[in-house]
């Protein structure tokens, strides 16, 4: 008999050394999350997979799966919480759908899309943030960066470079790009770097391609994020 | 409950009035709705205040001059539930994309200093509402009950909304009604 845990009722198999999301998606169980992704060490920023374990809240992106652990992850607490705090990362921002090239394949939108939510709750922000647009092929858009630094554990881990990191603390982090001018032209990224495509947001951009797939035939137009997420992650747990 | 129509009041704060051709996309819907439905204060209407006793308001734009401020006040007086209708009601959208840049510098732009601009001043007759330094989300002024995503929402949303309103039901919108583009 192989260990297990238990989510939501469910029994599921883990492996020593997994963590919990990783257990959950091997058994096809969706945890809500933007800053895990299976093939980068685990961050644990962003909150969003929180989940119950024995009673306290953890993050199921960074907490091992170990015996005895009964969890709870789809419940109204938590998914309320995860749609405000979802809420609070469009209010930080300037996340303006309809502008956004990213539209319909954003995973900020579909988490949003999944929470059944339809406002912000929160008063805007509204700050000033800049785009970097000097690279031939690729752009930042600072309006919409949540800070997950997907782009930054993918440039170190797969790229074999370093091409972004989070400076500051707080409120006043901020993405910024390892180059003499700090601009992204004058760094040694790569269009085809993993970097330059991880993105879950608008932040992020690859130029001239854009509009290449019409709004209203984008991936979550018609398919859930949970859906998705567990086919592309599950077979990337699987490798 | 008697068959007293439903009384509706609509307006377009800082938006295109995209949201209310979408409202109209309801096409032969209209004839429909109209059975049920009784429109207050509204473009559609040119009623120019609302009466006391509105059942919902829908709002669409943001809030971004001192008149809208004024208009979207006497819609929650007025309105026993309130509905911001589109991207711009909700997170002040197109409109709010000035945000970042200053108030006066964006005037000068489009009034004095831009490409093509003849005569320019800077529009200052006194019936002409004056623009808040930025543009606003409705929810940041007044209560809001319900929010109908979409740039704009398709006529299926005011469809479904509506209907569900009328029915005594809930509001709720199936997952491909919603969208934030």
């Amino acid at each position: 008999m192989s260990k297990t845990i238990v989510i939501d009722g469910k029994v599921i198999p883990f492996e020593d050394g997994q963590t919990i999301i990783q257990a959950a998606t091997a058994a096809g169980v969706y945890i809500p999350h933007l800053c895990h992704n299976p093939k980068f060490t685990p961050h644990g920023s962003c909150k969003l997979c929180t989940v119950k374990v024995n009673g306290r809240n953890c993050s199921a992106c960074t907490f091992p799966a170990a015996k005895g652990q009964t969890i709870t992850n789809i419940t109204k607490e938590l998914n309320d919480d995860r749609e405000k705090i979802t809420q609070m990362l469009f209010v930080e921002g300037n996340h303006f759908c309809p502008s956004c090239e990213k539209t319909g394949n954003c995973n900020l939108q579909a988490v949003a899309y999944h929470l059944g939510m339809t406002d912000n709750h929160f008063p805007h922000f509204f700050e000033n943030r800049e785009v970097d647009a000097s690279h031939p092929d690729v752009m930042i858009d600072h309006n919409r960066c949540i800070f997950c630094t997907l782009c930054v554990r993918a440039s170190q881990q797969e790229d074999g470079k370093n091409v972004f990191a989070i400076s500051g603390r707080g409120i006043e982090k901020r993405l910024v790009v390892n180059s003499p001018s700090g601009l992204l032209k004058d760094s040694d990224l790569d269009v085809n770097d993993c970097a330059a495509h991880i993105c879950p947001t608008g932040a992020i951009l690859i130029k001239r391609t854009g509009y290449k797939v019409p709004i209203g035939q984008r991936i979550f137009d018609h398919a859930h994020i949970d859906t998705v997420a567990l086919a592309a992650e599950g077979a990337s747990h699987d490798e | 409950m008697t068959n007293k129509k439903v009384k509706v009041a609509t307006v377009s704060l800082a938006g295109c009035f995209g949201c209310h051709m979408s409202f109209l996309d309801l096409d032969e819907r209209l004839v429909e709705l109209v059975e049920h439905v009784q429109f207050d204060r509204s473009p559609l209407t040119d009623i120019e205040h609302c009466s006391t006793d509105c059942d919902i308001g829908l709002i669409e734009g943001g809030v971004c001059n001192s008149e809208n401020v004024h208009v979207l006040r006497e819609f929650r007086k007025n309105c026993k539930t309130l509905v911001a209708v589109g991207a711009c009601a909700i997170n002040g959208g197109l409109p709010a994309m000035r945000n970042h840049i200053n108030l006066e510098d964006c005037l000068n732009e489009a009034y004095r200093d831009g490409i093509g601009v003849e005569n320019a001043q800077i529009p200052s007759d006194v019936e002409l509402p004056l623009l808040l330094d930025k543009v606003h989300p409705i929810h940041e002024v007044v209560k809001i009950d319900y929010f109908l995503p979409g740039c704009p929402p398709s006529a299926n949303v005011f469809w479904k909304f509506l209907t569900d309103l009328l029915a005594g039901r809930e509001p709720s919108l199936p997952y491909e009604l919603v969208h934030f583009d």
